[in-house]
């Protein structure tokens, strides 16, 4: 089996109107090679799926997104997406507004092949008063009421993993997986980037194989792209670019996305984007984030 | 002319004040969002109560706290197991936590918001962070609210413009609730220290940073606030606690976290 693909490829699988989540969180180990490709093309009216960072920024500021289903949109060290926040404060995207904990349980409800998992998440709060969707339910077991999370069920995940072979088998050797597996188990299709390509027998060394957090018949497609979570980080093989999010941001107050795509996506290939920002060694070079 | 007490500031005061919420926590998740607060359950941890459980704001649960300043990427930190963002959920549905937030908004039923401000829920006028954990974290285990600016900006007079957290509000109680299932400790403010426990979980003044008023603290609330007969100053930082603090941030990052750095003693300040 080979499940190797060119991101455009990959991506080709997308559809108008899907439903797309995004692994990751904030700016860390995102897809942003797949989001590139994601950009160029044609596609549009998707649902968003994602802890997000700046994936969720770039979409909705290239008018690729009908909704966002989040819990925040942030980049950490500049709390507020900017372009996250354009599209909220215009009203030019639909949201579905839960908490961290409900994204989880509504995916690992798609992965389960269930309609809703039972919790007390979101209780007392205006995640019920404004999401009219999600149900509240008595229980067989109590007397009280239950938010019944529906399941998330997505068309399509994006990732992106330290290493994968070509049969989809996916390493993550930075120290917090984020909800990725899950992300993987949702989906229909579940398309991962990786920064380096190896050979099953990789794996089969010391202890590489307790790195693979999911089976490899959850992933789909395999794109190799070195550096390809850019400018996000993927820890230990590097951190996130400070100075392009500083830039990225900066164009925010322009209210036009067009000047960041011309520069760095529209037309250019991905060795054209990393040229731009420095090329692979650089980004490779970029320091792992201290809390 | 200032003959104000310059032994500490008013940020380590807050902190050492912070510190007592999480005094007798036992075995408990301590999680101080933003750098004063994470100083503050350091603090507490290092102190007087070591049973706390504290990670890197990463991956790792540790055995004893990062410090805030000075460290170098790959120091080594004392990691005693894996502490995802999975397990993290896992350890906060299962309630033995107590997290420190810092909300926008904080209203009369101890609601808070870090979503968004004004407008709707279709078109905020001001996007902030979303909800992020704050559901989750309300319904399930203690909170407490640290407040850098005490205003009534922070302490709305209505309602909350997003309820990101369940707080004492008889109308949004699920069935099957008491508001004592309800869990928010203490609030730390730049002007003194609040907790819930006034009549009907009324937010009530505990005690006074040393040189503010009850008439401050009602004056910059946007309700009122249940004020008891008898309200001390805040204690002070003990040597042994200010040693700690520098220990933990020695390049002084807390200096610069509240507007002006001011004096922790404001009794004589001219």
């Amino acid at each position: 089996m080979d499940k190797v693909l060119s991101a455009r490829q990959a991506v080709a699988q997308i559809e108008d109107g899907m439903t797309i989540g995004i692994g990751g969180w904030g700016p860390r180990r995102k897809p942003m090679a797949l989001i590139r490709e994601l950009l160029r093309s044609d596609v549009k009216d998707l649902t968003l799926v994602s802890y997000g960072g700046a994936d969720v920024g770039m979409l909705c500021a290239a008018g690729k997104v009908k909704k966002v289903v989040f819990a925040f949109v942030s980049l950490d060290f500049i709390p507020l997406e900017p372009w996250f926040r354009q599209a909220r404060q215009q009203a030019s995207i639909e949201v579905m507004e839960i908490d961290e904990g409900m994204m989880l349980l509504g995916l690992r409800a798609a992965a389960w092949k269930l309609p809703f998992i039972p919790t007390r998440l979101g209780l007392g709060t205006d995640v019920i008063r404004n999401n009219p969707d999600i149900a509240l339910v008595d229980s067989p077991y109590d007397d009280k009421e239950w938010v019944a999370m529906p399941a998330l069920n997505l068309d399509v995940a994006l990732l992106h993993v330290d290493r994968a072979d070509k049969r989809g088998v996916c390493q993550v050797k930075g120290p917090d997986l984020y909800m990725d597996d899950a992300f993987a188990r949702a989906a229909q299709t579940t398309i991962v980037s990786c920064d380096e390509l190896v050979d099953t027998e990789y794996f089969h060394a010391g202890e590489e194989a307790r790195y693979v957090h999911w089976e490899r018949s959850e992933t789909t497609s395999v794109v190799p792209i070195a550096g390809g979570a850019h400018p996000s980080s993927c820890s230990p093989l590097y951190g996130f670019d400070v100075a392009h999010f500083k830039e990225y941001c900066a164009l925010a107050k322009e209210q036009d996305f067009t000047a960041y795509l011309d520069k760095y996506v529209s037309g250019k290939t991905e060795q054209d984007y990393q040229q731009a920002v420095g090329g692979l060694d650089a980004i490779k070079a970029l320091p792992l984030p201290v809390y | 002319m200032s003959t104000s007490n310059p032994e500490y500031s008013l940020a380590e005061l807050m902190i050492v004040a912070a510190a007592e919420a999480f005094r007798d926590n036992g075995e408990v998740l301590a999680t101080g969002i933003g750098l004063l607060p994470r100083l503050a359950a350091s603090v507490a941890m290092q102190s007087f109560t070591p049973d706390l459980m504290m990670t890197d704001s990463q991956a790792w649960m540790l055995s004893e706290p990062n410090a805030v300043s000075g460290r170098q990427p790959g120091q080594a930190q004392a990691q005693e197991s894996w502490m995802g963002f999975a397990r993290i959920f896992d350890n906060v549905w299962g309630g033995k936590r107590h997290a420190m937030v810092g909300p926008t908004q904080i209203d009369r039923f101890g609601q808070a918001n870090i979503s968004a401000l004004g407008g709707t829920h279709q078109q905020p006028k001001v996007q902030m962070l979303g909800v992020r954990g704050f559901p989750g974290n309300s319904i399930c285990h203690a909170n407490s609210f640290f407040v850098p600016e005490h205003s009534r900006r922070v302490f709305v007079q209505g309602e909350c413009d997003v309820v990101c957290s369940i707080g004492y509000n008889p109308e949004r109680l699920p069935r099957g609730y008491q508001l004592d299932d309800i869990d928010i400790r203490l609030v730390i403010t730049d002007l003194c220290v609040m907790d819930w426990q006034g009549p009907q979980h009324q937010l009530r003044l505990r005690s006074l940073h040393p040189g503010i008023s009850t008439e401050q603290v009602q004056e910059n609330t946007g309700f009122e606030i249940c004020i008891p007969d008898q309200v001390e100053n805040t204690a002070a930082p003990t040597a042994a606690q200010l040693d700690i603090i520098r220990a933990l941030d020695p390049a002084n990052l807390r200096a610069r976290q509240l507007r002006d750095n001011p004096v922790g003693d404001r009794r004589q300040v001219c």
